[in-house]
């Protein structure tokens, strides 16, 4: 079967590619196409969710209420301390606002949330609108800056000045101006910051165990459990891990330049990719401290052997599955693909809203001849390439759950709205666990699809017995 | 202390608002008409972020397109790509009708869709072509629900151009209700004879059966046609006692001389009889015989479960006709409402609770008008509340106050099958007055050292 024209769009034809069939070339990093049905969102939305799990700050979104009320908690980072960011702000711009301006709304609302709540620092983001009526939110938070005495920090995001990439890196920019200004002189040398975890369902917990039992000092989470302060010394630390690449390279890149700190891409979805984040450390720091390999390596060793035996089990069931995913960051795809050989299970289809060409290139190296890589998709191709390479389980997050569920389909949240922690060694027990359901619930037996497939194949051993 | 309260002398900012924006309300009345695409004159955020907060709710595809504005169309005018939009979304979707809603942007840049909707006609008229509709849903200009009331006027207002021959039929425009209310409101009409247009409708579009493809619109809604013929109907019977006066019903009144009946939402025993009532006026039969039982087996329930809620004290929020409905249904049972907020303004809320609350309420309920749910909060500690009654949105404040939250309304974000959640006419009051004592009763069951079994 191939793609049929009234599915794929002429001017995506480009962004599709199948590996094995030539060199990848795939278009990406543009704009979504009107019409489209992408399941993309927007710049505000890149900020926003990287700087969403910064706890004790104040994250005040300057606009009308919609931006506000869409991204109220919308992750499950959790804190070990404050939840100031749980809740949402907004100057909740009126009609009168638009016309008149927002500015002055805007430091009003600052000086009572502010008072409110004592953050260590406010984000201020803004909006589509914002960006029209042109308030100057720089002036706003530079008043109030003095007046407060916290940061308050503007986040250029408006929505349509980019695909969400470019809210990142406005993300980024706005935590660079905090960085610099705490004091660090008691930082260990073998020390480290965390950056583009999330802390969804508490996985950071799990990650900054792994590093404390090496004896490297996390300074600073970034920004998944994040603090101000701590995000304020964390130029102090020896060396920059980057997990979510899209989100924070560009914070880790800004810090080589400011401050000398190295950084490494690391991963800790899978057993190799955090097996080999955790001896990238060791590796870095082995000449200050020397038995940190060995330290490593028995950890690695006892976390796989309490992890393996169990992986085993699911594997037998779920052995020779097809798997479809379509994820926000493509870096993250690179280990999903890895995890799910270690269940025997191979992946099919693999799409991105924001990979880069460098990231589908790796893709395309990784993957089996076949394998479809997608950039920017959208609910037909979706269907269309999970019913074409006939998947058991779909990736994603809450927008494409329903597409998988309607095709009777098992589908796992890998999203940031998942409540599971899927990161480190237990983490890949969990994300076993969590396929091993999806795939072998009894319920998709009565799924039309399967259930009619199965009606076929039941008639056609009929007539085969009767001849 | 003592400004507590006064209505906000000094509202600046919103904490946890009790309301949504209103291209949202737009995209869910569109989803409700056979054929339908919901399309947002935006950028690309604003439609994403309305498809995840509607999926997590239906739990069904929400398929919403837009026309993924960037920089330079902000500055140069989102024509072109709104014209391109519609194409794409022909040819991949082929759909009988695209509803088309702005946003702030394409509102503050002053895009013309009027105009830019004839010059597609006249670009593309050889194409065959899907409807049309357009409405303008500023976000910075009221809630979500201005934004529903908006669509399904526009689509009245824009389909049904002209006097239909009398088709003996009724409308009935529901608001924003479940797609099991729009069921239950479709067999009613039947039990009675009546052939109903409901707009829109959103009870299959919204909650659709397992299938055996992805469909790319699915199957249900509100037919076209029906829209076309609505000046043709005996009646209109519009729910909301807070709508605008230029409703969807009104203008069938206006243009068509469509006797309109704007009734409160069917919640609780008397805004249900009236809905009841005006059947029996428009079909001129008498109620048949299952809902006189339907009826009677409430009655009977209020008899029975009064006891445990009698005196209990909950405060309820969400959208302005929900709470009025809920308002009218606790007060009949006994039940104080302490506080009734919205996040919406400007809608009459304190009278039209009053009016449908007269005399069976004991006290008269804070009402307020933009809030949100710190204003709540702030008040409701004073007010020491038993339950909550409202969306999932109130569940951080339940769970601070250990009380119960019956959830109603839109959205329902952390317990299953909101979308078939009824809670209109007879059947519906009963279902809620169930969940309602239940709670009452859970909560003593879970309070009490001794942990009676019978109760």
């Amino acid at each position: 079967m191939r793609t049929t024209s009234s599915t794929i769009l002429e001017e995506r034809r480009d962004q599709i590619h199948r590996t094995g069939e030539g060199a990848i070339d795939i278009a990406c990093n543009r704009e979504s196409l009107a019409g489209a049905v992408s399941q993309r969102a927007c710049v505000f939305c890149g900020s926003r969710v990287v700087l969403y799990p910064i706890a004790d700050a104040l994250h005040l979104v300057h606009g009308p209420i919609g931006c506000a009320v869409y991204t109220w908690d919308i992750r499950g980072s959790l804190s070990s301390g404050p939840e100031l960011h749980r809740l949402s702000f907004s100057t909740d711009l009126q009609e009168t606002d638009v016309i008149f301006g927002g500015e002055k709304k805007l430091a009003a609302a600052l000086d009572e949330l502010i008072d409110r709540h004592s953050p260590k620092a406010a984000f201020v983001y803004s909006t589509c609108i914002v960006g029209l009526i042109g308030d100057d939110l720089e002036a706003v938070c530079r008043k109030m800056t003095e007046k407060k005495g916290i940061p308050v920090l503007p986040v250029m995001s408006e929505g349509f000045k980019g695909n969400k990439r470019a809210g990142y890196l406005a993300a980024c920019k706005a935590m660079f101006r905090l960085i610099g200004k705490g004091d660090t002189a008691d930082i260990s040398p073998v020390s480290i910051n965390i950056l583009g975890d999330f802390n969804l369902a508490g996985e950071i917990w799990i990650i900054r165990e792994y590093f404390e039992r090496m004896g490297v000092e996390v300074v600073a989470n970034i920004t998944g459990d994040g603090r101000v302060a701590d995000i304020a010394r964390c130029h102090g630390a020896a060396l920059n891990l980057v997990q979510c690449s899209g989100a924070t390279l560009d914070l880790a890149k800004m810090m080589q330049e400011e401050f000398g700190t190295p950084f490494k891409r690391v991963s800790y979805l899978g057993i190799e990719d955090m097996a080999d984040s955790l001896y990238q450390v060791a590796d870095f720091f082995k000449d200050m401290d020397p038995g940190i390999v060995e330290r490593t390596q028995a950890l690695v060793r006892e976390e796989l052997g309490k992890l393996m035996p169990e992986l085993a089990r699911y594997r037998r069931d779920l052995e020779g599955k097809k798997v479809a995913m379509y994820v926000g960051g493509s870096f993250k795809a690179f280990s999903l693909v890895k995890a799910f050989r270690h269940l025997g299970m191979k992946v099919v289809v693999v799409g991105s809203q924001t990979g880069t060409k460098e990231d589908y290139a790796e893709l395309a190296e990784i993957t089996d001849p076949g394998t479809v890589i997608i950039d920017d998709a959208n609910p037909l191709e979706l269907s269309h390439f999970i019913k074409e390479k006939d998947v058991d389980v779909f990736v994603g997050g809450v927008k494409e759950r329903p597409i998988a569920y309607k095709l009777g389909v098992g589908f796992c949240d890998h999203n940031h709205e998942r409540k599971e922690a899927l990161e480190g060694f237990r983490g890949m027990l969990n994300f076993a666990r969590e396929i091993h359901s999806s795939a072998m619930s009894p319920v998709w037996q009565f799924a039309p699809r399967r259930a009619n497939r199965a009606n076929l194949a039941k008639e056609a051993r009929k007539e085969a017995a009767n001849e | 202390m003592s400004k507590v309260k006064t209505a906000r002398p000094n509202f600046v900012s919103t904490t946890n608002a009790c309301k949504l924006c209103t291209p949202l309300g737009a995209s869910l009345a569109f989803r409700g008409v056979e054929g339908a695409i919901p399309f947002l004159h935006g950028s690309q955020g604003c439609a994403t972020y309305m498809r995840r907060y509607i999926i997590s709710h239906f739990r069904e595809p929400v398929d919403i397109a837009s026309s993924a504005l960037g920089e330079k169309n902000a500055i140069y005018g989102g024509g072109p790509n709104l014209k391109k939009g519609i194409l794409n979304v022909m040819k991949k979707y082929e759909p009988k009708l695209i509803g088309v809603a702005t946003t702030c942007l394409t509102e503050t840049i002053g895009d013309d869709v009027p105009m830019y909707f004839g010059e597609f006609y006249k670009e593309f008229g050889d194409l065959d072509l899907p409807e049309l509709v357009r409405v303008s849903t500023p976000s910075y200009n009221g809630t979500h629900m201005d934004g529903w009331h908006g669509a399904v006027r526009s689509m009245v207002e824009q389909l049904c151009l002209e006097k239909a021959p009398a088709t003996g039929r009724v409308n009935i425009l529901p608001s924003l209700v479940s797609c099991e209310d729009v069921r239950h409101l479709r067999d009613i009409c039947d039990h009675f004879g009546i052939e109903a247009t409901i707009l829109p409708d959103i009870s299959e579009t919204l909650d659709g059966p397992a299938l055996e493809d992805y469909v790319k619109i699915p199957e249900g809604g509100t037919p076209i046609g029906d829209i076309k013929t609505m000046s043709g109907s005996r009646a209109t019977i519009e729910f909301g006692r807070c709508l605008p006066a230029k409703s969807g019903g009104a203008s069938l009144e206006e243009r068509f001389g469509i006797p309109n009946h704007r009734l409160g939402l069917p919640m609780g025993l008397r805004e249900s009889d009236r809905f009841f009532e005006t059947l029996e006026d428009i079909s001129g039969k008498a109620m048949p015989r299952r809902y006189e039982l339907e009826r009677g087996r409430l009655v009977d329930a209020y008899v029975d479960g009064h006891k445990y809620i009698f005196g209990k004290r909950a405060v309820v929020y969400g959208e302005e006709d929900l709470v009025v409905g809920l308002c009218a249904f606790l007060s009949e049972i006994g039940v104080d409402v302490v506080l009734a907020g919205t996040g919406a303004r400007n809608k009459g809320l304190e009278k039209a609770i009053a009016k449908v609350t007269d005399g069976v309420a004991r006290i008269a309920p804070e009402v307020r008008e933009a809030v949100d749910f710190h204003d709540i909060a702030a008040e409701a500690g004073e007010l020491a509340p038993d339950l909550l009654v409202g969306h999932s949105k109130g569940y951080r404040y339940a769970k601070a106050w250990n009380v119960p939250l019956v959830r109603v309304g839109f959205p329902i974000h952390d317990r299953f099958g909101g979308q078939r959640t009824l809670t209109l006419g007879y059947k519906g009051t009963q279902a809620l007055f169930d969940r309602v004592v239940n709670a009452v009763i859970e909560k003593k069951q879970a309070d009490s050292p001794i942990g009676y079994g019978y109760i």
